[in-house]
């Protein structure tokens, strides 16, 4: 018997497998992904929408929820599917996967493609709020603009989640996430918008991720161009979580006692 | 051929403790062999290393002539999850769909379903099974893919009488189908049951490697422990009956025999000054001990 003519699914087939089932999972417990559905909505509701100066003008109305949607986006990978991660390592359950004849590829695909589809729904009330309750608006291209934007933020943010979800225990990987939403969100001027930043703060803030996803998720949506750079910084930082995440699976052998 | 499983020299270390100290151990195809020791001897590290869960920090691990940390090498192996851990929410034709996804041929939902009694379990929560059906599950996880090797590690612990011969005469029937097993337990009568081969394992190390019959000899051993005045002792293990003889920690001694009776006949026939007799089963890894200390002392 040869075992060469055996090989291993299609990587596609299995990341869609990966992905659904982590998408039923994540459903039918769904409360986990509420408080993600919410705190934005909430910002927008509390911090935003009472400013008639802000939420009364389309070009800054529309900043603030692409802004605030770039937050949604950032808790989401990193709380559901980073912190997620180092929960399902301490189940049972996942060292058993881990056995079953796929790499690391098809299951952190399977991962990224259902924090891209967690992402847009955590954008559906947002946007329903931005578009009934400010003067926010976009044209069709600009719309479309900014679907295409969200998994160009979404994946480098669900890396770093899984590098961390990867490489630590669960209520460390809490308190790492924490400690690092928060102030890569102000930082990237998620919560107060660049222009109010000092200039040595601005100059700093162009260098981080979240902020590189901010410009380029209000460019998509507002036509206001981000500066020269934030491409190729987003760029470079999806690559740097991307072989964060894949070394940290890879070292990761589950619990370390039996 | 290629060896199904090829250990060499494998040493694996968890901080201080040697889970497995320079293990050698090769599995051919056909073989069912059962993996028997007390808790933490190391079956466990052993089935996770051939599982491509861990690496070993020395020596080298083959599956099927591959490296089992790559897929590829997997494609041909079954394993169930350990204890009952199965995703809670997950219904029981959902979470063999996900396993049967990874394998090239598997078994259709309704075949493995019915080998395991599993049919009207299909729309159920996994969350929502018994204990006995979880494991049933477990092992049909196993199976799904048509696996030319199954790990089973403690297939049937927790288990009653009547749903544990039901998974035994399943894996029969599977192994009979051409598979290769390597099943750990520390029943020894599940071992009984199944294992065409037996291989101990104890403080991290093959202890012994015979067909069943052999071990199930060695496990007839009895112990024979006494307190004896004086130095009266030293050819005890040479009475008739005795197959070897120890002196513990608190003075006493212990005789292993592999006919007890015989022994304290001999006792008490050549006036051996004995005070304090009992006489206890040996357990297996008492028994396995004894055989290596043996071995080591004629090398």
């Amino acid at each position: 018997m040869s075992t060469t003519t055996l090989t291993t699914r299609p990587f596609w087939a299995l990341a869609v497998v990966h992905a659904r089932f982590q998408f039923l999972e994540t459903v039918r417990i769904p409360i986990a992904v509420i408080g993600n559905l919410l705190f934005p909505s909430l910002a927008l509701l509390f911090f935003v929408i009472p400013q008639r100066a802000v939420a009364d003008d389309p070009g800054i109305a529309t900043a603030a929820v692409a802004q605030l949607g770039v937050f949604a986006v950032m808790s989401t990978c990193l709380f559901s599917f980073g912190v997620g991660v180092s929960e399902d390592r301490a189940m049972p359950f996942d060292p058993f996967l881990r056995t079953l004849p796929a790499g690391a590829g098809p299951r952190l695909m399977g991962r990224v493609l259902n924090g891209v589809l967690w992402s847009y729904l955590a954008l559906v009330p947002l946007v329903l709020l931005g578009a009934f309750l400010t003067a926010a608006t976009v044209t069709p291209t600009q719309a479309l603009a900014a679907i295409v934007m969200v998994p160009a933020v979404a994946v480098p943010f669900l890396l770093l989640g899984l590098a961390i979800g990867y490489r630590l225990s669960s209520k460390a990987a809490i308190a790492v996430v924490q400690a690092t939403l928060f102030p890569l969100a102000f930082a990237g001027g998620l919560f107060l918008p660049p222009e109010a930043f000092p200039a040595w703060l601005d100059a700093l803030s162009k260098l981080l991720p979240s902020r590189a996803a901010r410009d380029l998720a209000v460019q998509a949506v507002t036509g206001y161009p981000a500066y020269g750079y934030a491409l190729l910084v987003l760029l470079t930082w999806t690559a740097a979580f991307a072989a964060m995440a894949v070394t940290a699976y890879r070292r990761d052998e589950g619990r370390r006692f039996h | 051929m290629t060896a199904v499983v090829e250990l060499t020299g494998v040493t694996r270390t968890f901080g201080a403790v040697t889970a497995l100290d320079d293990v050698s151990l090769t599995v051919g195809e056909g073989e069912l062999v059962g993996l028997l020791g007390p808790n933490g001897a190391g079956k466990t590290t052993l089935l996770s290393l051939v599982s491509g869960l861990r690496r070993a920090d020395s020596g080298t691990v083959r599956l099927f002539g591959g490296d089992p940390r790559d897929a590829s090498s997997r494609i041909a192996l079954g394993t169930t999850p350990q204890e009952t851990g199965l995703p809670p929410t997950l219904t029981v034709g959902e979470v063999v769909d996900l396993v049967a996804k990874h394998y090239p041929s598997p078994m259709t939902r309704p075949e493995v379903l019915s080998r395991f009694g599993l049919e009207d379990l299909v729309g159920r929560q996994t969350g929502g099974l018994s204990g006995g059906q979880k494991r049933r599950l477990a092992v049909a996880l196993a199976l799904v893919g048509r696996p030319r090797l199954v790990l089973l590690d403690e297939p049937t612990t927790g288990l009653d009488v009547e749903a544990r011969h039901i998974l035994w005469q399943a894996l029969r029937d599977y192994h009979a189908d051409g598979a290769t097993v390597l099943l750990t337990s520390h029943y020894l009568e599940e071992i009984h049951a199944l294992a065409q081969r037996v291989v101990v394992i104890g403080g991290g190390r093959v202890l012994a490697d015979d067909s069943l019959q052999s071990v199930l000899g060695l496990v007839a051993l009895r112990r024979v422990i006494f307190t004896l005045p004086g130095a009266v002792a030293d050819d005890l293990a040479r009475l008739p009956g005795a197959y070897s003889a120890q002196q513990g920690a608190d003075g006493r001694w212990t005789v292993l025999a592999n006919d007890a009776d015989r022994l304290v006949r001999a006792l008490v026939v050549e006036d051996v000054p004995f005070s304090g007799l009992e006489l206890r089963g040996a357990s297996l890894e008492e028994a396995f001990l004894a055989l290596t200390q043996d071995e080591e002392a004629v090398r």
